[in-house]
């Protein structure tokens, strides 16, 4: 039916225009990158870079944790903002969820005087939980009540969670945990966490108030608080989610590595912004999706896991990194510019 | 109970030393459809702004259905009944059209507080209806609505007020960015209020448009109220006066 209004349109003109969603784009890339690393496999290394398995479970083992935060920066940054902090806040979460997950074995564990070992898992976990949620607060109540800038919140957030992670065993790494604490991060468990989490959160968007406000304030943030949406309530709330996500990651990375360490996350919250940006999440608000993002987690993931194939350097590596995240966002800004001139 | 619909006595808002809006008594009766004619600036925008509770107002009654209000915000003005379309339209570009037009006040299938799942179908059948009702034509209600004609996007804002019932319609400049048919066709939906018995206060440079359409002029210049006039009492020249303050209105001497 709207096809027959589209004949009677009394304004006329405007030809109805296939919008090639920015997801499809990602996916493009996904699999041109792919076929170049596979060609480029065959002719330098003489093998193929896709018909290894074991290869293709590592990178996804190492994209899907950082994919479980990018999942919460992706909701920051369609609401308009950005999240600097979650690196650290992992670092912090992890230090602090993991002296509650301490098997009683271990006489130099962090609660050993206080008998707090061999806690059942859901203790570690609700903790981590907590410690995100609290981060999460923090940032979204600074940003939506004290109106200070996402990236200088979020940035202070980030060096002082680091400061946490660090004081909480004066630097000490925090290890041998229950083995049903373990059982987060072993296996494929990672990528399920990831995959359950991500089509939780890819509902949530699609179908809830929740996510028509984050999309609606990220696009306009007077229209929705003129549309009567509590426009700071619910920045609080995205970037407690965000916070949560990022200490579940905590969680199932110390569970993978089996200990905590006080450098843990550093430069995650990069990769997590890249995930997103390089999956079609405008910088600017308002668009972008969880597809985008786990299509974007698999760009990055395969770019990096193909540097690996081909023998590059690590400092290449980084450096080539770098050079992707501004490409993506320069690619963002080029959508934008040209939405502006159609309209 | 009495048929005035909105009064305001003494509404003031100032803007740190901007005195945007200064004591102003206005009333609308039931079904009433009266012009809000001035300058740049001359404080309409801010007195919508008001009375629909977007701002909080530095002094002054607001007077909604027989009883004295004070919303909190915007979504307590709607609920109580006064449905607004702002100058800027207050609309998100990058969701499509049944979603701009329940921005706020989202139909939900589960209730779970923010977590509430939306209902889709409903909403877009109300649209589908509001935009019948007011006769407005859109080729595409999923699209999202930033690649919209600026006619369009006006109808979006306007479908929104209709498609809620409501006692008092504002429309803040709802053709000024319109060609000469989308202006025909949102001057119909004004007229449909009218005869459904619907108040409406439309702010309006448009002179032509005005005679056409309302009972009763206002005009503010630098922020205060300075003619109250019928339309059939009045004509174009005479509300010129009044908006460059060549004349001021009896009641108003020494107001301006
Ligand atoms: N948020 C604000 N802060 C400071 N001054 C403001 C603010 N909003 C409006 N003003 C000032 O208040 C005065 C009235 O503005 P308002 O927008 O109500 O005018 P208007 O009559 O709607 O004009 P127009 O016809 O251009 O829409 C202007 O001088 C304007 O600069
Ligand atoms: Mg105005």
């Amino acid at each position: 039916m709207a096809e027959a209004a589209a004949s009677a349109d009394i304004f006329g003109g405007r030809k109805k225009k296939r919008h090639w969603p920015p997801e499809l784009n990602a996916l493009v890339g996904l699999i041109g990158i792919c076929i170049i690393f596979e060609v480029l496999g065959w002719f330098l290394r003489d093998q193929s870079f896709l018909g290894n398995t074991v290869r293709l479970k590592i990178m996804i083992l190492q994209v899907s944790i950082i994919g479980i935060i990018a999942i919460g920066v992706t909701q920051v940054i369609v609401l308009g903002g950005i999240d600097l902090s979650s690196g650290s806040v992992v670092g912090a979460t992890a230090m602090i969820a993991m002296s509650f997950a301490q098997v009683g074995t271990y006489d130099r564990a962090v609660f050993a005087e206080l008998g707090w070992v061999d806690l059942p898992v859901i203790v570690p976990i609700l903790v981590g939980l907590l410690c995100g949620i609290v981060a999460g607060l923090i940032n979204g109540v600074l940003i939506a009540y004290t109106k200070i800038p996402p990236f200088i919140a979020t940035l202070g957030m980030m060096v002082s969670a680091r400061g946490v992670a660090s004081w909480w065993t004066k630097g000490q790494p925090v290890s041998f945990p229950t083995d049903s604490f373990a059982a987060l991060g072993q296996g494929m468990m990672p990528v399920f966490l990831f995959l359950a989490i991500a089509l939780l959160f890819h509902l949530v968007l699609k179908y809830t108030i929740y996510g028509k406000h984050t999309y609606a304030i990220g696009s306009n943030e007077e229209a929705a608080r003129m549309s009567g949406i509590n426009v700071e309530r619910h920045k609080v709330l995205v970037y407690a989610i965000a916070g949560m996500l990022a200490g579940f990651a905590a969680l199932v990375l110390a569970a993978r590595g089996l200990t905590a360490q006080s450098g843990m996350g550093i430069m995650y919250e990069l990769d997590a912004i890249a995930m997103a940006v390089i999956g079609g999440v405008s910088l600017s608000g308002g668009r972008g999706s969880i597809v985008g993002t786990t299509i974007g987690m698999l760009i990055f993931g395969v770019i990096i896991s193909g540097f690996t194939f081909l023998r590059l350097d690590a400092y290449y590596q980084d450096m080539i990194k770098g050079a992707i995240i501004v490409a993506a966002v320069v690619a963002d800004q080029y959508r934008q510019r040209r939405r502006a001139m159609e309209s | 109970m009495s048929d005035i619909i909105l009064k305001t006595e003494g509404l003031t808002k100032h803007y740190g030393g901007v005195h945007a809006l200064e004591d102003a008594n206005f009333e609308i009766r039931k079904g009433e459809h009266v012009a809000i004619m001035g300058d740049n600036g001359a404080g309409k925008s801010t007195f919508v702004r008001q009375i629909t509770a977007v701002e909080q107002r530095t002094r002054g009654k607001v007077i909604f259905d027989g009883e004295e209000v004070d919303f909190s915000g915007p979504l307590d003005a709607r609920e109580a009944g006064i449905e607004t379309v702002f100058q800027n339209l207050a609309l998100a570009d990058d969701l499509d059209v049944p979603s701009n037009l329940f921005l706020g006040r989202e139909l939900r299938l589960f209730n779970l507080g923010p977590f509430s799942i939306l209902n889709n179908r409903a909403m877009r059948k109300a649209t589908e209806e509001g935009l019948k009702r007011t006769g407005v034509k859109i080729p595409n209600l999923s699209n999202s609505i930033r690649n919209m004609s600026g006619g369009q996007r006006q109808c979006v804002a306007i479908a929104r007020t209709a498609t809620f019932a409501s006692k008092l319609t504002i429309m803040d400049e709802p053709t000024a960015a319109l060609g000469v048919q989308e202006t025909a066709q949102v001057e119909n939906i004004i007229r449909t209020l009218k005869e459904s018995g619907e108040s409406l206060i439309i702010v309006s440079h448009n002179m032509r448009q005005v005679f056409d359409l309302v009972d009763r002029i206002v005009v503010f210049r630098r922020g205060r109220i300075v003619a109250n006039l019928k339309r059939e009492e009045t004509d174009g020249q005479d509300v010129v006066a009044y908006i460059t303050g060549a004349k001021t209105g009896a009641e108003y001497e020494g107001a301006a």
